[in-house]
């Protein structure tokens, strides 16, 4: 009885004795998300992802936690882009050491491909994409080219 | 540093400025060997004739010297030499550059990797700051730039020199008039930008029905290439063609603005009229761009 009370109410993932947790990321972004910051397929994070979770604050939420790895301020503000409600965690022996929200930062570089074919930002110059960030959207440093909406199709 | 990279870094005050001294240097009030001992580079990627003549002759005016690249074909460029690298090596030859480049942004690039002034003398569809501050100059000639109307005619979608105007006139509480052909019109979220910020964007389907209202008709080259073939080219061509019965009946003070170079769309016999400012509008782009030199390299 009790076993199956338990395997009803266990746990989506387990916890992680050190790392960050990203919570309250907008339903469906969780892969965004990691992309953003720089986690792909050839990286060596352990990684837990859990989408279309219910959450009382956000009515679905995903999770992705992230065994030993604790994000920088500037990885975490970029989250801000596609999940502005995320609350990240940093973990340190089961605990949370560390609780903060994500700011979206002024400028965003590196992240995001400019989606005008004639950009400079599209060559092989040397220097990254670089985007205002800016009441109505994203503006490119380069070519003035304001992106609106779906920003996530633009992440590199 | 100082760059003059896009209309949108100059605030109102600062076009101010560079529209005042370059009345003072037309009235012959500037010192000629103020850039004595000092040199220009001139970086053409693409065509162009009154933008790097008026900027040499600019440059040669006020006492200092020039150097040109003469064409892509005989530059490093053609061996895949990056603009970055381009920029950091002229920077060593020259105490400033002037940029013309087929990529929007190049000029901005330029701005990152140089360790001289920048200004942009053109960037694909982007920015075109000093023949914006010249049409500027020109329409502040005739009238006082607040409150005015202003017709836009022509390739508003490709046209650089138009994107570049629309956002001076939007510090001016100008009232824009569209006219283009179908497909050819302001994109849509400079449109939109426009109107955010409190510019009023009129749309016209021929240019009859608003030309009494302009104080000042813009004209652009509608860009044959842009036509899958002549004949579609002539019809529409022809339906936006300024003509002296066309300018019947305008205001006092109206004039017309083009760029330059036009092809069909003003009928040479507009040239005669007192309203046909285009001429001059070049010409001024010498008392303009001297001004921005000497902001840039003094």
């Amino acid at each position: 009885m009790t076993r199956e009370k338990d395997a009803r109410a266990g746990l989506l993932i387990s916890p992680i004795e050190n790392g960050t947790v990203i919570d309250h990321i907008t339903a469906g972004e969780a892969l965004n998300v990691l992309r953003i910051i720089g986690i792909t397929g050839t990286t060596h994070e352990s990684i837990s992802v859990a989408t279309n979770v219910e959450s009382k604050k956000i009515g679905t939420k995903d999770i992705v936690k992230i065994k030993n790895r604790e994000l920088r301020k500037e990885e975490v503000d970029r989250i801000a882009l596609i999940a502005p409600k995320a609350s990240i965690n940093i973990i340190r022996n089961y605990k949370v050491w560390d609780k903060k929200g994500v700011e979206i930062p002024d400028r965003v570089v590196g992240i995001v491909r400019c989606p005008n074919p004639g950009c400079i930002s599209n060559t092989n110059e040397p220097i990254q994409s670089c985007f205002l960030v800016q009441k109505k959207g994203l503006r490119c440093l380069y070519c003035d080219w304001l992106i609106t909406k779906d920003i996530t199709s633009h992440i590199m | 540093m100082r760059h003059i990279i896009s209309i949108r870094d100059l605030g109102k005050e600062e076009i101010g400025r560079i529209l005042d001294e370059a009345a003072a240097i037309q009235s012959r009030s500037y010192d000629p060997s103020a850039l004595k001992g000092k040199l220009l580079g001139l970086l053409f990627f693409e065509p162009s004739t009154r933008t790097r003549m008026s900027f040499a002759a600019a440059m040669a005016r006020l006492g200092g010297n020039f150097l040109s690249m003469d064409s892509v074909e005989a530059s490093s460029m053609a061996k895949g030499e990056t603009l970055a690298d381009t920029i950091r090596v002229v920077s060593g030859y020259v105490d400033a550059i002037v940029l013309r480049h087929p990529k929007e942004g190049a000029a901005r690039l330029a701005s990152e990797f140089a360790t001289v002034p920048v200004i942009n003398a053109g960037d694909g569809a982007g920015q075109h700051p000093s023949q914006t501050l010249l049409d500027l100059f020109t329409i502040r000639q005739s009238m006082p730039l607040e409150g005015i109307h202003v017709g836009l005619l022509g390739d508003l979608r490709y046209g650089r020199t138009a994107h570049s105007l629309t956002h001076a006139l939007s510090l001016y509480n100008v009232t824009i008039h569209t006219i283009t052909p179908k497909g050819l019109e302001l994109p849509a979220g400079l449109a939109t930008e426009l109107r955010d910020a409190g510019t009023e964007v009129i749309e016209h389907g021929d240019i009859a029905s608003c030309i009494r209202d302009l104080d000042v008709l813009y004209v652009t080259r509608i860009q044959r290439e842009r036509f899958p073939d002549a004949a579609s080219y002539f019809k529409v061509a022809s339906s936006y063609r300024v003509t002296p019965e066309l300018l019947t009946g305008t205001k006092n003070h109206f004039i017309v603005l083009h760029p330059l170079p036009r092809l069909d769309e003003i009928d040479p016999r507009v040239d005669e009229l007192p309203c046909a400012r285009y001429f001059e509008q070049s010409a001024n782009g010498i008392a303009v761009r001297m001004a921005m030199l000497l902001r840039v390299m003094t």
